[in-house]
């Protein structure tokens, strides 16, 4: 790991002023995925600016039919949250999900989703159940906020304060996941909302993306069964040691019925 | 360098660190604690899971400035003088470990299987909330009898 400044702010407006202040300076949330880069010397930044210290950021609030879950809340906090097993069961168990105990201790919302890892299981939450994320200038739709593989619509120095995540009627996430990495291969998130039915999948593409070719599939007939003939774009799949695109292309009808019928 | 002040097994520590300091290498270089072990050093393996503040986490992927105004618990922690702690104990108990390298994250990973789930614990619960700890000695059988055995003691 190369040198760099080590900043802890206590607010998010101080957090704010230390990055655009920084040469080339990187906000750490948990650090489970930015630590190891910089160990790699893939990234090495002047400036790490610790989100740690920011109570603002961290925390659960269920209003009405919103449930917020602050930036640096833990995938361990939101897996065990009486209140979002009661109101989004589908949320809590995807985050219990990430990695193992140890990162979900430290591994946060705001952090998953500022990565963007093509592989990552919370965009496709924040995607499939048409969550807002309000950063310090301004709210972003969900569904707006992955533009790319490792890319957001974040700007320079711009800072993830919450997500605020509307109660569907129903959803589940199913993952095929890597057995070592607990990353998804592939992950399907369905919702059944007033709206209509959402989804969204993960580690198939280059980043998680609104499926919405599930959604017509699934509009008239919210069962397993309508999906029967769905076939997932092979020519749009990843591809790696992992798993081949017809092979992920078959998991995503396949993640995505058992995600159905677990909404059931 | 930073200063930083935390407990360490209940003991109030300074040290001047680098920022870049990972808490492992202040555990193990600057402390001595050495059972804490670098297995992987890409937070896979869990040799070097520690409590911070009561939680799991691998130290290799924790900076050690993070740990600042921190309640740090090692495997040095756990016994009483020599008396071993029930998890230790178990693991010695139901021939727990071969070579021992994983066996610090173990225990520790185990207290904090214990910590949520309590002391009766199925195997199920147990393969899977070690999922983060990796042996490759045991095939786990007997690690996986130990954390039951030692949930249990710790119950008693």
């Amino acid at each position: 790991m190369y040198e760099f400044s080590y900043h802890r702010p206590a607010s998010v407006a101080e957090a704010a002023e230390l990055i655009a202040n920084a040469a080339d300076g990187k906000l750490v949330a948990g650090g489970q995925t930015l630590l190891p880069t910089m160990k790699h010397r893939l990234a090495s930044p002047s400036d790490v600016i610790d989100l740690g210290g920011i109570a603002e950021m961290s925390g659960i609030v269920v209003n009405g039919n919103i449930v917020t879950v602050g930036a640096m809340t833990t995938h361990a906090e939101v897996a065990a949250s009486s209140e979002i097993r009661e109101a989004i069961p589908a949320l809590a168990a995807l985050a219990g999900n990430i990695g193992d105990p140890a990162v979900r201790n430290r591994g946060t919302l705001g952090g998953s989703i500022a990565n963007n890892d093509p592989a990552a299981d919370y965009p496709a939450a924040v995607i499939a159940l048409g969550a807002t994320v309000r950063t310090n200038r301004r709210e972003i739709a969900g569904e707006d906020f992955f533009t790319a593989m490792f890319e957001t619509a974040l700007e320079e120095d711009e800072i993830i304060v919450a997500v605020d995540f509307p109660r569907p009627d129903a959803a589940s996430y199913m993952k095929f996941e890597n057995p070592a990495s607990r990353y998804a291969i592939v992950g399907v998130f369905v919702a059944r909302t007033a709206a209509g039915p959402r989804a969204a999948v993960t580690g198939a593409t280059a980043c998680a993306h609104r499926a919405w070719r599930l959604e017509e599939a699934l509009q008239a007939d919210f069962s397993a069964s309508a999906l029967d003939d769905f076939e997932a774009p092979v020519d749009k799949m990843n591809a790696d040691i992992h798993a081949g695109a017809e092979y992920r292309a078959h998991l995503v009808k396949v993640m995505a019925q058992r995600a159905v019928a677990a909404c059931a | 360098m930073s200063t930083i002040n935390l407990a360490v097994n209940g003991q109030s520590v300074s040290g001047e660190v680098e920022p870049r300091t990972l808490l492992v290498e202040f555990l193990r270089e600057q402390l001595r604690l050495t059972g804490t072990h670098v297995g992987c050093d890409t937070s896979q393996c869990g040799a070097c899971v520690v409590m911070v503040d009561g939680k799991s986490v691998k130290s290799c992927t924790m900076l050690a400035v993070m740990a600042d105004g921190c309640d740090v618990t090692t495997i040095e922690g756990l016994a009483e003088g020599t008396e071993l702690h029930p998890m230790q104990q178990a693991f010695m108990d139901n021939h727990g470990l071969q070579c021992g390298f994983c066996t610090p994250g173990m225990v520790m990973s185990g207290l904090d299987i214990v910590n949520r789930h309590g002391n009766e614990l199925d195997a199920d619960t147990v393969r899977r909330e070690l999922n983060g700890n990796i042996c490759r000695c045991t095939g786990y059988q007997n690690i996986v009898k130990a954390i039951r055995a030692g949930a249990r003691a710790m119950g008693d």
